[in-house]
C-alpha cells in the first residue's frame, strides 16, 4: 500500500508530499524525502521495553510501564525543583499534556529551543517579527538571503520546495528569477549554490547588519573600509541589492542564535529587514530544526503565556531566559531532577550541563537509545509521533498541519505515558496534602 | 605544532540522518569528526582520519581529522553532537543559549582513541 501526501516528522519544513510504502504494517519504502526524512520513517533500532536502574553507572533492568510511570510520578512528585525539557518531537497534543505536567509538579518546562532558536524568541520580544508563510516566500521572493544556516545540510528540501529553485507565482523561472545571497563564516555547500558568498569572520555578524542599516539609510559615509571581514564596497552593492528587491527574505539559523550577541543578532536582522520595508516587500524567517518545535512555542504561549522556559513553582508562570532556561538551571545546580521527553538533552547540551545532570535522578521518554538513555535512570519507549502517531505540529512558519500515522505498534503514545504520570502524581499529592 | 582555532558546531545532512540512531558506528562516524581546510591540516601535519585533539577552556575531546577547504584558516568545525559538547561554552550570558560557536581552541595531533558515545557520557557521571 502507497500513503501518499504523507508529512516528514524531521525538520520544520513539514514536507507533505511524500509518498510512504507500508507492507504489512511496516514502511518498506519512502518517495520525495529528503536522505534525513526517508531515514527517519524507514525507522532504527528502538527501545523495547521500559528499563529502570538505580545506579546510572549499572545495568538496566526491564520493568513494566506502570512500574516505570508509577516511579516517574514518585520522583517528579517529591522533587523540589523538576527540569521538564524536549517536546519538539512530539505532536502539540502532548505538549499541552507537558504543561499540565508542569504545572502539577510546580516545575520548569523548557524545549528544544533552548540550544537552537530560543535567543530568536528573546530578539522577537525586542523587535517584533515582520515574517510571512513558506507559501509566500516561495511565490514572490526575488532576493534570498541565508544568514549564518545551511539548509543543504539542515533542510535539504528548502531550497527547492520554498526558497530557491521551485517556480513562483511572481517568480516564473524559479531559480533565475532570484538573487540567492548566503552570509557565513564558512563557505558552506548552500553558499557553494548562491549568487553571492559573504563571509563573515565569526562572531560579527551583528556589526555587518548595522553596516548595512547604515548604508540603506544613506550613511555611508560611516563605514569604515571594512566590517566583519566584508569590504565596504560589498556592503555597499548588497544594500542597494536589498534596496532594489521587490520581495526580500532572510532565512537566519544558529549561525546567529549561537554566535556573539545570540538574541542580539537577531534584534538587529529584525530591525534591517523593517527598515528595508521602507523600499520594498521584506520578510525574516528562523529555520526551525525539530519538525514541531514550533508548535512547542505555540502551546507553551497559548497556554502560560510565554514560549518556553516557564517555571511553576510559584504556582503562576514565570519567565526569565537566562534564569529558567535548562543550562542556567544545570549550571548553577538548582535541578533536582529531570524529565526528558522527545528531545535529547544528552547529546546536546555541553558537555558540563550533563555532568551536573548526572547528579539527580534522570525520567527518558523516548522511542529511542541516546546519550540521555546514558545518563537515565528510568526509561519509557514510545510510539514515533509522525510516523505511528497522528496529531498537529507547526511548519517553521507557524502554519499548523495534521501529521499522519503510518503504521500501527503496541507501543503506548506520549501523551497516554503523560495522562498516567499525572493521575498519579495528582494521587500522590493528594494523598500527602 | 598546535593550531590555535575559533571552533563552531552545526548541523550535517549525515548527523541528521542518525540523530535517532545515536549507538551506531554511523552515527559516531557523522558526528565525530573535526573540519579544518587543508592548510591548517598540513600546519598540524595530520591527514583526514588521523586523530586531533581539541582544547578549549571548558574540556576536550579526540576525533578524527577530516578536510573542508570551505573552512578559512583557524576556523575548526564539528558536528553538533556529544564530541562537539566536550569543549563547548555552557555559560548563556544571561540568555539562555550556551556557546556553541565561536569558541577558542587549540588543535594538536594525538595518538589518542576518540571516544565511542557511552565512553564520552560516562566521563560525565
Amino acid at each position: 500500500m502507497i500513503i501518499k501526501d504523507v508529512l516528514c516528522p524531521f525538520c520544520g519544513c513539514l514536507c507533505d508530499d511524500l509518498a510512504v510504502e507500508v507492507e504489512d504494517n511496516k514502511v518498506v519504502d519512502v518517495k520525495h524525502a529528503c536522505k534525513i526524512g526517508a531515514s527517519k520513517i524507514m525507522g532504527h533500532d528502538r527501545i523495547k521495553a521500559p528499563m529502570m536502574r538505580d545506579d546510572k553507572n549499572g545495568e538496566f533492568r526491564e520493568v513494566s510501564y506502570d512500574e516505570a510511570i508509577n516511579e516517574s510520578a514518585k520522583i517528579l512528585a517529591n522533587s523540589k525543583r523538576p527540569l521538564l525539557y524536549g517536546w519538539a518531537s512530539g505532536l502539540c497534543e502532548m505538549m499541552a499534556k507537558g504543561i499540565l505536567l508542569n504545572e502539577e509538579v510546580g516545575g520548569i518546562i523548557d524545549n528544544t529551543a533552548s540550544v537552537c532558536h530560543g535567543p530568536s524568541v528573546l530578539g522577537v520580544h525586542e523587535k517584533g517579527l515582520p515574517t510571512g508563510t513558506l507559501g509566500q516566500f516561495a511565490n514572490r521572493a526575488d532576493l534570498v538571503v541565508f544568514w549564518g544556516c545551511n539548509p543543504v545540510q539542515a533542510h535539504p528540501r528548502h531550497m527547492s520546495r520554498y526558497s530557491v529553485f521551485n517556480k513562483g507565482f511572481f517568480a516564473s523561472k524559479g531559480r533565475r528569477s532570484r538573487k540567492v545571497v548566503v552570509f557565513d563564516v564558512r563557505k558552506t555547500d548552500t553558499a557553494e549554490m548562491a549568487d553571492e558568498y559573504v563571509q563573515v569572520n565569526p562572531g560579527e555578524d551583528y556589526i555587518v547588519m548595522s553596516a548595512l542599516r547604515a548604508i540603506i539609510a544613506d550613511k555611508a559615509d560611516v563605514v569604515p573600509d571594512s566590517v566583519g571581514g566584508v569590504p565596504k564596497e560589498k556592503l555597499v552593492e548588497l544594500a542597494e541589492a536589498m534596496k532594489s528587491a521587490k520581495f526580500g527574505i532572510v532565512y537566519f539559523g544558529m549561525g546567529l542564535t549561537q554566535s556573539r550577541g545570540k538574541y542580539k543578532n537577531i534584534d538587529n536582522a529584525v530591525s534591517l529587514i523593517t527598515e528595508l520595508n521602507a523600499h520594498g516587500k521584506h520578510s525574516i524567517i528562523p529555520m526551525r530544526g525539530h519538525y514541531n518545535v514550533g508548535g512547542f512555542g505555540q502551546v507553551c504561549a497559548w497556554t502560560t503565556g510565554y514560549a518556553g522556559a516557564v517555571d511553576m513553582s510559584r504556582g503562576i508562570p514565570y519567565y526569565n531566559p537566562g534564569e529558567t532556561c535548562s543550562n542556567d538551571l544545570l549550571m548553577r545546580e538548582e535541578i533536582d531532577a529531570a524529565f526528558v521527553i522527545a528531545g535529547d538533552a544528552g547529546a546536546h547540551f555541553p558537555a558540563q550541563s550533563i555532568a551536573r545532570m548526572s547528579k539527580v535522578p534522570v525520567i527518558q521518554v523516548d522511542p529511542f537509545h541516546n546519550p540521555t538513555t546514558e545518563m537515565a535512570n528510568i526509561v519509557i519507549p514510545t510510539k514515533v509521533s509522525g510516523v505511528e502517531l497522528e496529531g498537529t505540529a507547526y511548519r517553521m512558519d507557524c502554519v499548523s498541519l495534521r501529521m499522519r500515522k503510518l503504521v500501527d505498534v503496541d507501543f503506548p503514545s506520549d501523551e497516554e505515558v503523560l495522562d498516567k504520570i499525572i493521575a498519579k502524581v495528582q494521587e500522590i499529592k493528594g494523598a500527602s496534602s | 605544532m598546535n593550531l590555535n582555532a575559533t571552533f563552531i558546531s552545526g548541523r550535517t545532512v549525515n548527523q541528521g540522518c542518525n540523530l535517532e540512531n545515536k549507538t551506531s558506528q554511523a552515527y559516531f562516524d557523522a558526528a565525530a569528526y573535526c573540519e579544518m581546510n587543508s592548510k591548517d591540516a598540513s600546519s598540524l601535519g595530520v591527514e583526514p582520519g588521523n586523530n586531533v585533539k581539541v582544547t578549549t577552556d571548558h574540556g576536550s575531546v579526540v576525533v578524527p581529522m577530516a578536510i573542508c577547504d570551505g573552512n578559512p584558516d583557524g576556523l575548526v568545525f564539528i558536528p553538533m553532537g556529544p564530541w562537539a559538547n566536550a569543549v563547548v561554552d555552557p555559560d548563556t550570558k544571561g540568555c539562555g543559549m550556551p556557546g556553541f560557536k565561536g569558541i577558542s581552541a587549540v588543535v594538536e595531533p594525538t595518538d589518542e582513541k576518540a571516544p565511542t558515545m557511552p565512553e564520552l557520557m560516562a566521563r560525565l557521571k
